[in-house]
């Protein structure tokens, strides 16, 4: 279809070492004019790193750049940004306390490629780049506020200001990386209508995912990318998203979880108009009830940034709460510690596995005891017992195939998979009665992703309570029973998991009313 | 701008005012008090303006500088000594003597900025180390230069203190002239004479008092409207944005962070060329920190850290006004004689600021962090 379109990028045996990795091993890529071009690959596939490569953030070992057919050496962003190649990158290089006009002036104040060295104190023309980013906004329907505030605007909007940013400065190259992440579903739609319409007016487009539907719905060529190399490439019209996954884990995946249908008994949680504030001091979970029984999963979807965070933290102990009462297995639990959770069968994977899930600079035996090294075995007489300490470690590591050369390696060092396998090993390994799991495998490869899914299932099927808070669609959809949408603070509506769209989600998590849905 | 946070700085400053005016009001005219401690207020807080300048700077870029105590303090000595080298060793006249004293303060606090940007940004010191650093080193170097130089008998001064080239003078504008003359028009009644006096007496400052003020309206204008101070602010609340837009933080950082340390240099001369003609150890003696405390209450912002400069100016001025009128202070109140009691105002105000009870403040987002790639 694009055959006969010429080349506008092309990057031949990029090769870059980062210290213990092979971060990209002689990657051969290109890209034709006004296309759509996948780079699909999971986390730590290399995918990013050949995209800093191409922004010149990063310089390769070896291999070259060609742009336009010219030969390159991109020795800073400056250099690609001259070239015409704009990058949006998955966390936004905004500024949160600048407005938009000042984010997208910033390095190309006085013309729109910083070619010009002017003088360091010229003053800065911020009415002219406004109506000039009004122009632009318009002209894509994007109805951005020049003089806004970037931190006052939703996740969905930073992200214009980012294209917008990149076109300001005459983009004819754009690199979207993990564009998708932090959007609604309807948000991504109008993302891809984005894309397209960018693609009309002849802006070659790097689309890099790792989500299989999205790169079978926008692009034009796909490529595959693991443990950093080029595994190969895939034509939208005949690849499924089996082969696609295959390829990118390199063995067969089960993409969808195995499950039967639940069998709830009674109530375990019990959550009454609960009212929790968050760090600024306002109000972000506002009046929520709801209850998990055992044997079932209820999972709560949601926009980022709507209340999940610190429900978890409340439900867990951790953040102190307003009003409201939170009981489990029939114990007011309302302003208890979090041991006083822990001990009544509480099982937490937290958000942050890094910050909140582990102590990075402990080895895994001392991390996989954080719960209980209080208790005997672990400990007599304030003494903590090597022996029980190391074959407790040695057990878990072995039921929950965490890979790791010793129980004594610093829990930092291993990847993400095995960091998250630690923790369910310690949490799951107790007498649970429910478990609050927040975003359990945010930042995961498939095969552990994969793993989770079913640990959290036979946890289920045994009888367990799980609360699922995640905001990947798939996942909730996936593993609930019973699905709850937070928006602002609120549940504004709780449904039966096998009667509810996609799309119906996705409206309620954008805040669209119940009523005016089904 | 906050108004809450200009109005508690007026609020302090009409006290602080008051008290000298109720003390004195037996023995001068309110008005003349107050146009006093007006001048002086100006003149004592020239150190402090310089330093939150140069915190600005520096944090707004990303850099935390505790250690402009440190600059100040070496600036005063290497400023002291750069006019008396020029003075005694080579004979000039008092005018170049001083010029060259302003501007060797204003090299040493540079390089010791420079310093501290080497540790912090290059070698990404923890940077209240850096600036801590910083601090010892300038007492140590201060402190052993100024006995090798004055106190060791065969040093090129002789082992005893040279007659100083003396103090930079007033700069005299016909303020009050202009002000009588327009009295003049009116009949000459005196309390309009007493006014163009007062107003005369404040319009009296000395060359880098003068400095200090035009230096937080050109700050100001810098950071919020050119280019350099974008980059700047973007350097300090962002660094990889600033990165991925071709901005180059290290350098940016660089600069800033040395143009800081040339401010506090200014604010440094300040003490031993403007004030007194004489150096003594640990003659900044907490200014610094101070001038840190400042920065904080006026947000970050030149305009605002000038303002809270003036706060503590003032609680100085009532000090050293209150001398003048110590005989009109009734018994009871004695202790107000006591410098210290005074003394310690400043001090308490820094700490009720630090708490935050005035309103919020935020610091850049990425002040305080070295930047990795």
């Amino acid at each position: 279809m694009a055959d006969n379109k010429k080349t506008v990028l092309e990057a031949k045996g990029i090769t870059k070492q980062f210290p213990g990795v092979l971060a990209n091993d002689n990657i051969n890529f290109d890209l034709r004019e006004g296309e759509v071009h996948a780079l699909l690959g999971e986390n730590g596939a290399g995918k990013s790193t050949l995209m800093n490569i191409l922004y010149g953030l990063y310089q390769p070992d070896s291999g070259e750049i060609k742009i336009n057919g010219e030969l390159l050496h991109l020795s800073s962003p400056k250099d690609a940004i001259l070239r015409g190649i704009g990058m949006v990158h998955q966390h936004f290089m905004l500024i949160p306390v600048f407005s938009v006009t000042e984010n997208i002036m910033l390095g190309a104040e006085t013309d729109h490629r910083a070619v010009k060295n002017e003088a360091a104190l010229t003053r800065l023309d911020r009415k002219e780049v406004a109506a000039r980013v009004s122009q632009l906004s318009d002209q894509y329907g994007f109805k951005i506020d020049p003089n806004a505030i970037i931190g006052d605007l939703p996740v969905g909007i930073q992200q214009r200001v980012e294209i917008i940013k990149a076109l300001y400065r005459k983009a004819s190259i754009l690199i979207l990386d993990e564009p998708t992440a932090v959007l609604t579903p309807q948000e991504a739609e109008d993302l891809f209508r984005i894309v397209r319409e960018l693609k009309q007016r002849g802006v070659s487009i790097i689309f890099i995912t790792h989500k299989l539907k999205e790169v079978l719905a926008i692009a034009d060529r796909i490529t595959v990318m693991r443990g950093g190399k080029v595994v190969g490439t895939a034509e939208p019209s005949t690849a499924t998203e089996q082969q696609l996954a295959t390829m990118m884990v390199g063995r067969e995946v089960l993409l969808t979880v195995d499950k039967n249908a639940a069998t709830p008994k009674e109530d375990v949680l019990k959550v009454e108009s609960l009212r929790v504030r968050d760090q600024r001091n306002l109000e972000s979970v506002r009046g929520v009830s709801f209850n998990v029984r055992a044997g079932e999963v209820l999972g709560i979807a949601g926009v980022q940034g709507n209340g999940q965070t610190e429900l978890a933290e409340a439900l867990t102990g951790l953040r102190s709460v307003e009003s409201g009462k939170i009981s489990l297995g029939n114990k007011d639990l309302t302003g208890k510690a979090p041991r006083a959770f822990t001990e009544t069968g509480l099982a937490h994977i937290p958000e942050d596995r890094q910050k909140h899930g582990l102590v990075l600079s402990y080895t895994i035996a001392d991390n996989m005891i954080l719960c209980d090294y209080y208790k005997p075995p672990f400990s007599k007489q304030y003494v903590i017992q090597q022996a029980a300490l190391d074959e407790n470690a040695r057990k878990l590591i072995k039921e929950y195939d965490v890979r790791t050369p010793s129980p004594y390696v610093a829990a930092g060092k291993l990847s993400g998979g095995n960091q998250q396998k630690v923790i369910v090993a310690r949490e799951l390994s107790r007498p649970v009665k429910l478990i609050i799991a927040n975003q359990p495998t945010r930042g995961l490869d498939v095969g552990s992703i994969e793993y989770i899914h079913k640990e959290i299932i036979l946890m289920r099927d045994q009888g367990v309570a799980v609360l699922l808070i995640s905001a990947e669609l798939d996942e909730i959809l996936a593993l609930s029973d019973r699905i709850a949408v937070m928006y602002r603070g609120e549940i504004v509506t709780t449904v039966d998991a096998k009667k509810v769209t996609r799309e119906q989600l996705g409206l309620w998590m954008a805040g669209v009313s119940p009523e005016k849905v089904l | 701008m906050d108004w809450r946070r200009f109005g508690f700085i007026a609020l302090i400053i009409a006290l602080l005012f008051g008290a000298v005016v109720l003390v004195g009001m037996s023995s001068e005219s309110p008005i003349l008090i107050i146009g006093s401690m007006m001048a002086t207020t100006i003149a004592v807080a020239t150190p402090l303006t310089l330093g939150a300048l140069s915190g600005v700077f520096c944090e707004r870029s990303g850099v935390v500088n505790i250690g402009i105590e440190g600059m100040m303090l070496a600036a005063a000595f290497f400023g002291w000594l750069g006019s008396i080298y020029m003075n005694t060793v080579f004979g000039f006249s008092m005018w170049p003597s001083l010029i060259v004293g302003v501007l060797s303060a204003i090299l040493a606090g540079g390089m010791f900025a420079l310093l501290h940007a080497v540790l912090s940004i290059t070698y990404k010191v923890d940077q209240i180390i850096g600036g801590t650093v910083i601090n010892i080193l300038a007492v140590g170097v201060t402190g052993f230069l100024n006995r090798q130089l004055f106190f060791d008998k065969s040093s090129i001064f002789g082992g005893q203190v040279p007659h100083a080239p003396g103090v930079l003078p007033i700069i005299h504008l016909p303020i009050k002239e202009a002000l009588e003359g327009l009295c003049g028009m009116f009949g000459n009644s005196p309390s309009c004479i007493i006014t163009a006096d007062a107003v005369g007496k404040i319009f009296d400052q000395k060359p880098i008092a003068i400095a200090a003020i035009v230096l937080v309206a050109v700050s100001h204008y810098v950071l919020f409207n050119t280019r350099w101070g974008l980059r700047t602010r973007a350097v300090g609340e962002h660094p990889k944005a600033a990165d991925t837009v071709g901005i180059n933080v290290v350098w940016m950082r660089y600069a800033n962070v040395v143009i800081g340390g040339m401010l506090a240099g200014l604010g440094g001369a300040y003490f031993t060329l403007e004030s007194v003609p004489q150096f003594q150890p640990l003659m900044t003696n907490g200014r610094g920190f101070i001038s840190l405390a400042a920065m904080i209450f006026g947000n970050w912002t030149p305009v605002g850290a000038w303002a809270a400069s003036l706060v503590f100016g003032a609680s100085q001025a009532l000090q050293i006004n209150l001398q003048f009128f110590r005989t009109s202070i009734p018994p009871e109140w004695a202790f107000f004689q006591n410098s210290y009691a005074v003394g310690q105002i400043p001090y308490i105000l820094t700490m009720i600021i630090l708490t935050g009870i005035i309103g919020k403040t935020s610091a850049p987002a990425a002040d305080g962090t070295a930047y990795d790639k």
